[in-house]
């Protein structure tokens, strides 16, 4: 099963030409990714690390069957690349872009919402993999084996840490959702947990946030009121960090008393979530916690 | 990144909105000529002297006097300018004030009483709206106001495909309990300001206090104004904007070698690829018995150049007794991040602080190999766990 993406996606690169774009696309496809083309505005018609490229996403939808699509596009061009998947008919779109102005991602959130149809990942996020089916995203590889263990996590190289101690402690993978560090993303923590939740592969989940927003507080709670129905290990990184350095106070009244670690680890915590203090104890805490089931 | 308030007015009184009229001054002399000036544009006869720092509480640090005549400009400007202020918000070191804003007294008498209201601008993360955020109990501190009368705090969100409605900023007026032309005033402010915030891709507007003067008039009495870094690309003219003195020298110093560093007080550095993964680096300090001396995000090219200007700026913080460089090689192999390690340390040569390099991920084995063959002072290791010991173990030896 896994979620969101498999074996069967046909994935697109938006900014296929481009050098991420290429880089990333040529590893996907070497990890089993069916990447049935690319858009690059201007250069449809050419062909491209064996791919067809094309000038719109309505197009590659309509020639390739596109139903996913992975979004490289530079920051002041990444929102129209998102509102041109929804658009097309992508189902689920994958941005990996850092640095997106703010008031751009309010106006593909509302556009995105009259289309419930269709899965945004991230900005700013290392995209989503499932084990030995397919990679959407620039995580590593080698690192994940096929399994049982879901993932959600908020930061980058956070995840493949805690995926290689899975891995080294003989528990496999189904599917790491990256949902991006950005204020405003497509997929929250929650949504993530609920996706993996309802998988039938999936038997056991790590959630990982950060410190700012209340996205980890909410995620805990569902999972409380809906009956811990698998274990959940959580770390949230940032015990140490300093408060107040990227927040400005007005912020901190919206985001309200869930925004530091050590409240989000507190309410983790009474929702029943394996919460681990140090995260060199990710694997190590799933493995005794599946164990003692 | 953030703006001074001189600075943030001007953007604001583009925009239509009303502000607290000054002119900015780098010494005692200008701050003269400034006040002489603004009797002459404004009639003002009374001057607020106010220093131009980031930091909020400025006014019961001492750095925000009222000079009543053109006389007691001059001393007072004397006082602020060149002096540590010290703030909640700046630490204990405080921060070197080198402007002054001389601005208008605005608390004039006149028919009715002078009244402060609070008012801000940013994104509710929750909702993926812009909101406005105001309350009648102006010039406080909004925390203590969201903790003492959470009832008194009002939000208002903005719809993204119609923008700020004409009954919004009617319903803000009244809610703030104001009518005739105060209540009109107002709507023309809160209008003007929500055009401001969104026309220049703001990230926060924090006008605190927002006045009704003795004669009906509302203004923006200081204004804390916060610009989108991911928009500057839009802005081109607010790049100049950004003031590196109010920046640690460090910090500075890494952005302008592509480094995300923010200093911190403890005794072990570290370096690290993947802001998620530095913050958790940090916890594993603390648990490990240390203080992080630092955050350093490298980001996703970690190589002998980054990894050396990594190193310079951590070594330029005299409290680091320790170093940690966890690297996990996804995209980036080990072997070049460890080659990258050794010829940087010797670059630099004179290190005296125990290394402990951590690397994980593509060629990791090779990586820690090249590392404990280099006879460098440097140890190394593959689990994050391993690394959390070592950090131990060198800090009981240190």
């Amino acid at each position: 099963m896994s979620v969101l993406v498999n074996k069967n996606s046909k994935v697109i690169v938006q900014g296929f030409t481009g050098s991420e774009g290429s880089f990333h696309a040529q590893q996907m496809m070497e990890y089993g990714t069916n990447v049935v083309g690319g858009v690059t505005p201007g250069k449809g018609g050419s062909e491209h690390l064996g791919r067809p490229v094309f000038n719109t996403v309505a197009e590659a939808v309509e020639k390739a069957g596109a139903d996913t699509s992975i979004i490289f596009v530079p920051p002041a061009f990444a929102a129209d690349a998102i509102m041109e998947a929804a658009d097309a008919g992508i189902k689920v779109i994958i941005t990996i872009t850092e640095g997106i102005p703010t008031k751009d991602m309010i106006a593909v959130k509302h556009y995105l919402k009259d289309r419930p149809e269709v899965t945004m990942i991230g900005p700013n996020c290392p995209g989503v993999m499932t084990a030995g089916e397919c990679k959407v995203g620039i995580m590593p590889g080698f690192i994940f084996t096929k399994g049982k263990i879901g993932i959600v996590s908020k930061s980058g190289t956070l995840t493949y840490e805690a995926v290689d101690q899975l891995t080294k402690a003989g528990l496999g993978q189904t599917t790491a959702i990256g949902i991006g560090g950005d204020p405003i993303i497509g997929t929250t923590t929650k949504q993530a947990v609920e996706l993996l939740m309802n998988d039938p592969e999936t038997e056991g989940i790590v959630m990982i946030g950060e410190i700012g927003g209340g996205m980890e507080a909410e995620a805990a709670r569902w999972i409380k009121e809906t009956g811990n129905k698998k274990p959940v290990v959580g770390f949230i990184a940032g015990q140490t960090a300093p408060p107040g350095r990227r927040m400005g106070h007005a912020g901190a009244i919206v985001g309200g008393a869930d925004d530091t670690a050590a409240a989000k680890m507190a309410i983790m915590r009474e929702c029943g979530i394996h919460v681990v203090d140090s995260p060199a104890e990710i694997g190590d805490t799933m493995l005794r916690v599946l164990g003692g089931k | 990144m953030n703006i001074h308030e001189y600075q943030g007015k001007e953007i604001l009184k583009k925009y239509g909105v009303r502000i607290q009229e000054g002119i900015v001054a780098d010494t005692p002399e200008e701050a003269v000529a400034a006040a002489e000036k603004l009797t002459a544009e404004t009639g003002t006869s009374w001057y607020v002297i106010k220093a131009q720092i980031h930091a909020g509480g400025r006014g019961k640090g001492g750095g925000v006097k009222l000079a009543k005549g053109i006389d007691k400009v001059k001393d007072i400007a004397t006082d602020i300018i060149g002096m540590q202020l010290i703030t909640k918000q700046t630490g204990p070191e405080g921060r070197k004030v080198h402007k002054v804003l001389v601005a208008q007294d605005v608390y004039y008498p006149g028919v009715s009483e002078p009244k402060e209201y609070y008012m801000s601008v940013l994104l509710d993360r929750a909702t993926g709206k812009n909101v406005i955020i105001y309350t009648t109990e102006g010039g406080m501190d909004i925390e203590e106001v969201a903790e003492a009368h959470p009832e008194k705090i009002h939000r208002e969100h903005i719809d993204p495909a119609v923008g700020l409605q004409g009954f919004q900023a009617r319903k803000i007026a009244f809610n703030l309990g104001l009518e005739g032309d105060a209540q009109k005033e107002m709507v023309k402010f809160v209008t003007a300001l929500y055009k401001a915030y969104d026309e220049t891709d703001s990230a926060m507007f924090e006008i605190n206090p927002v006045l009704k003067t003795s004669d009906n008039k509302i203004l923006a009495v200081d204004a804390k104004v916060t610009l989108d870094e991911n928009a500057l690309y839009r802005h081109k003219d607010f790049v100049a904007l950004r003031d590196f003195n109010e920046e640690d020298p460090l910090e500075v110093e890494a952005s302008q070698n592509n480094l995300n560093y923010v200093k911190l007080d403890g005794n072990v550095g570290c370096m690290v690829n993947g802001a998620g993964l530095a913050m958790a680096t940090m916890d594993i300090i603390k648990l490990s018995g240390g203080e992080p001396a630092n955050f350093l995000d490298v980001g996703g090219g970690a190589n002998a150049q980054t990894v050396e200007a990594g190193f310079r700026i951590i070594l330029k913080d005299p409290n680091v007794k320790a170093i940690l460089i966890n690297i996990f090689g996804g995209i980036v192999r080990c072997d070049r991040v460890a080659n990258g390690v050794v010829e940087a340390y010797k670059a630099i040569g004179d290190i005296r602080v125990p290394i402990i390099v951590r690397l994980q991920g593509t060629n990791a084995e090779e990586g820690a190999r090249i590392i404990d063959e280099s006879g460098l002072k440097v140890s190394s290791a593959v689990l994050l766990k391993d690394a959390a010991a070592r950090v131990k173990e060198v800090l009981a030896t240190a």
